[in-house]
């Protein structure tokens, strides 16, 4: 287990009343919604993080709103931590747990309550899984857009913590751009609603704060999402270059150009292998770097808009053009794709960077990514968004040899500040938690990192939403 | 007084200054929403025309750098030129407000002013990317960056879009810009009630499509609209943008589908531009200062729920954009806000705001939908945070 981040100090106060702690929580849930055997809280104890472990107090998985209310009004009162939780997912470690605080899983909140299809929107529980959404509105013919890679286990109250992302955000947004209101439980038990079928703010537009603010504000239960009608077709097509700059240099030149696909995703060569043995989507292994362009809409505005990209490619010596030639293909053309993480992670232990730079500056940084990596004596594999430069460097090593991961993680940090450094930021879609939070100081001002601090304190003035989350340790102001 | 800083570092000093005495100040751009809002108290005022140019921009990223004070027209004739567009459609509150002013860039995003493209392509406050400000303490703050992802940290950005002033004042902001449509047209459906348009509006954004304009303009206002030149009776009108080739085969599958509701017909992209220029700018309403103007967000087939039960009631005219989720209400004498306020409530909820109304009845009326008590104590104390000394237009957005 890595311990080169820091949690704050366990609060002395709760670590001596954990039983009374206990047994004041069993009052307020049934008890198949309460977790504290210490063997039991186990599966709690890190998320997709997994370098860091801590067990938690004891865990809190309601089933209703007001279940949410009583345990943040009894928290509050006794000034016990809480770190919600929806699928444990994060890659950043939002979902890491401290000893002294209550998880709140909202995983058995997990209730589509509303789907709408004059008004576009589907209403739905915290828990409900990202890929549930466009399941349960795929008959209406519409989907959910935003689909990060984790869509089948990761849960809509997790996307809202994180502002999630995916592949096809290029075209439609992430989710603050799709989501139109929540419910929410705010750090004292109030339980408000923001927004709902309608769009923007009556008032200031404290929906796009909540959202992405990794669970400091407040559990959201509730929320309403806009839903997109399905597209006449979708094609994606694999275009194969010799090298990562040539691919880099056409994703720039294709977005120049003024046309927009669905998503633009890039993979070099070690992730064209890792993807490839795992998925057989039929990926091109000649070639340096791999290219998925997709399309949607009528036939006829597909074969458009690809001649137009094939031209481009030319131009960059694209060396393998390879169009989908079924649904099946598309699928697995796909398949390949979402799985990187895990087919990574069968070959050798990963951390996955998530910075996003400017997209002329996408060749550069993959340049000096790999002479970063290498320095460190480590190696890396790219998948990525490379149409919005959302960059994936994973970097592979040995979690059984505690230098190689500490190795891994100095990579990943200069990695993330050379992102910074050409103007792109630390995370584009994973969120900051705690893997990313003692490098905020590289993006931001004292000054501007205080100003956010402010208004979190608007929010929870004593630091008990996932508290050492997202902002340095210390500096903090007093609360 | 007028404060008009220079640069950003003037601006701050300004700021300080005004803190340390307790001086408010008015918040404005080129004062074309002037009378927008609740009535501010202020002693100064604080503009951004001082802060004037284009500060970055690459089109080939599609991300606009521009300092606050920066004229609306200057923005898009350099983006014109790079055939890109801001895809929210800014609106321009001159002719109704009946105001003189330059509308400037800052002015749009303090006001999250959006068009007709909003409900598909997302509103000002979803384009901007990132922002710098003078906080009240006259501390200079950068909030996100020029990168369309972007999850570090709380967002600021969203918060500041839309305050109108009140948090903070905008001094430079980064914004995402897109291509300008090869071409666009408009599909015209003659003769449909309010009931049926939002029918027809929901089964044309369900169609794959993709509609970028949906508006219903009803007897009343159709001839205000280009002229007089749209076919005779109610008009629902819906916009395709796109490729030649696309936009041709989405028209043909779009004007079979809604053969069904009534006659369509079809504008070509001249018209087209024209028409939902005037859309966003409320063209019907604009040179009538004396009539109460509401603008109502509400859930698309609750629109016309709304107008319908206000009409037993009141004297009212309305126009409907987004789907029938956006209303433009023009009332004939009293706002009659508490009526539809009650009435938004028991629809499914949503917000009316009083865009105009003459000054006696400004001042009796909240203009923005008073919150819960929770999100109202919620935002007071963020406006504390940012502005501790409450110096920024104070009460110009209810309670903050």
């Amino acid at each position: 287990m890595s311990e080169a981040i820091k949690f704050l100090e366990p609060r002395k106060n709760v670590m001596s009343r954990r039983r009374a702690i206990i047994e004041d929580l069993a009052d307020l849930l049934p008890p198949e919604c309460l977790v504290h055997e210490p063997r039991e809280l186990v599966p709690f104890e890190t998320d997709a993080f997994v370098a860091y472990r801590r067990l938690p107090l004891a865990v809190a998985l309601p089933k209703t709103t007001e279940q949410v209310a009583a345990v943040m009004k009894y928290c509050h009162r006794y000034g016990v931590p809480v770190v919600p939780r929806g699928a444990g997912t994060s890659l950043s470690g939002g979902a890491i747990p401290q000893e002294d605080a209550v998880v709140l899983g909202l995983s058995k909140m997990s209730r589509i309550l509303d789907v709408d299809p004059a008004n576009r929107t589907a209403t739905v529980q915290a828990g409900v899984t990202n890929l549930s959404i466009s399941d349960a509105v795929s008959p209406e013919g519409f989907f959910y857009a935003p689909d990060p890679s984790s869509q089948l286990a990761c849960t809509i109250g997790g996307n809202i913590g994180m502002n999630s992302g995916g592949a096809h955000c290029l075209k439609y947004g992430v989710t603050t751009n799709n989501l139109l209101g929540v419910k929410m439980v705010l750090v004292d038990g109030t339980v408000i609603d923001l927004g709902g079928k309608h769009l923007d703010a009556a008032g200031y537009d404290l929906l796009g704060l909540v959202c992405g603010s990794e669970g400091q504000l407040g559990i959201v239960t509730e929320a309403t999402v806009r839903l997109i009608a399905k597209p006449e077709g979708a094609r994606p097509v694999l275009f194969g270059f010799d090298t990562s700059e040539q691919a880099g240099a056409c994703v720039a030149d294709v977005i120049g150009s003024g046309i927009i696909p669905v998503a633009i995703e890039f993979m070099d060569k070690p992730a064209i292998e890792i993807c490839e043995a795992f998925a057989h989507a039929g990926y091109p292994l000649d070639v340096g770097a791999l290219l998925i362009i997709e399309v949607e809409g009528s036939e006829a505005e597909m074969d458009a808009m690809l001649k137009s990209i094939v031209e481009i490619a030319n131009r960059h010596d694209v060396k393998t053009v390879r169009e989908s030639q079924s649904a099946t293909e598309a699928a697995l053309i796909w398949k390949g794709r979402k799985s990187a993480f895990g087919a990574t992670g069968r070959i050798a232990d990963y951390i996955c960077m998530d910075g996003t730079v400017p997209l002329g500056k996408l060749s550069y940084v993959l340049e000096k990514t790999s002479e970063i990596v290498e320095r460190f004596g480590l190696r890396v594999a790219n998948v990525f968004h490379a149409g919005d430069g959302n960059m994936h460097p994973l970097i592979l090593f040995n979690a059984n040899d505690p230098e190689d991961a500490a190795r891994a993680e100095e990579a990943g940090n200069e990695i993330l500040k050379l992102c910074v450094d050409v103007g792109g930021c630390l995370t584009g879609e994973h969120g900051v938690g705690i893997e990313k939070r003692d490098l905020m100081r590289h993006q931001y001002s004292d000054t501007d990192l205080n100003q956010q601090m402010a208004v979190r304190a608007a929010f929870d003035a004593d630091w008990l939403l996932n508290p050492s989350k997202v902002f340095p340790i210390e500096g903090r102001p007093a609360a | 007084m007028t404060l008009i800083p220079n640069t950003e570092t003037d601006a701050a000093y300004v700021i300080r200054n005004a803190a340390a005495q307790g001086t408010t100040l008015a918040v404005c751009g080129g004062d074309t929403r002037s009378g927008f809002g609740n009535a501010v108290a202020f002693e100064d005022v604080l503009s951004s025309r001082g802060l004037s140019g284009i500060v970055d921009y690459d089109p080939a990223e599609m991300v606009m750098t521009v300092k606050t004070g920066t004229p609306v027209t200057e923005v898009e004739a350099a983006l014109a030129a790079n055939r890109q567009m801001m895809a929210f459609e800014p609106m321009d509150h001159r002719g109704i407000m009946g105001t003189t002013g330059e509308p400037t860039i800052g002015g749009v995003f303090a006001a999250n002013a959006s068009g007709p493209r909003r409900f598909v392509a997302g509103a000002a406050r979803d384009s901007l990317l990132g922002i710098r400000f003078v906080n009240g303490r006259g501390e200079i703050i950068r909030a996100g960056g020029r990168v369309m992802k972007n999850v570090t940290g709380l967002d600021l950005v969203k918060l500041l879009a839309g305050s109108h002033g009140t948090l903070g004042f905008l001094t430079e902001v980064t914004f995402r810009v897109l291509p300008v449509p090869e071409t666009a047209e408009t599909i015209v459906i003659s003769n449909l009630d309010d009931a049926a348009a939002a029918r027809a509006m929901a089964v044309s954004m369900a169609l794959s499509v993709e509609v970028s304009g949906a508006a219903h303009l009803p007897q009343t206002v159709r001839s205000r609209f280009l002229g007089g030149q749209l076919p005779e009776g109610e008009a629902t009108v819906l916009r395709l943008e796109g490729l030649k080739a696309s936009v041709a085969v989405r028209s043909e599958k779009l004007t079979s589908e809604m053969s069904r509701f009534g006659p369509v017909s079809r504008l070509g992209p001249d018209d087209s531009r024209r028409l939902w220029q005037e859309v966003r700018d409320v063209t019907p309403y604009a040179g009538m200062p004396k009539k109460p103007l509401w603008r109502v967000s509400i859930a698309p087939s609750a629109g016309h729920q709304l107008v319908a039960a206000l009409r037993l009631e009141a004297g009212i005219d309305a126009f409907y954009d987004w789907q029938g989720g956006l209303v433009w209400m023009q009332m004939e004498a009293d706002p009659e806000a508490e009526l539809l306020r009650r009435y938004v409530r028991g629809l499914g909820g949503g917000h009316a705001t009083l865009v105009r109304a003459p000054e006696r009845l400004r001042l009796a009326t909240p203009a923005f939908e008073p919150q819960g008590d929770a999100v109202a104590a919620l935002s007071a104390r963020i406006k504390l945070k940012l502005d501790p000394a409450g110096i920024f237009s104070p009460g110009k957005m209810a309670g903050v």
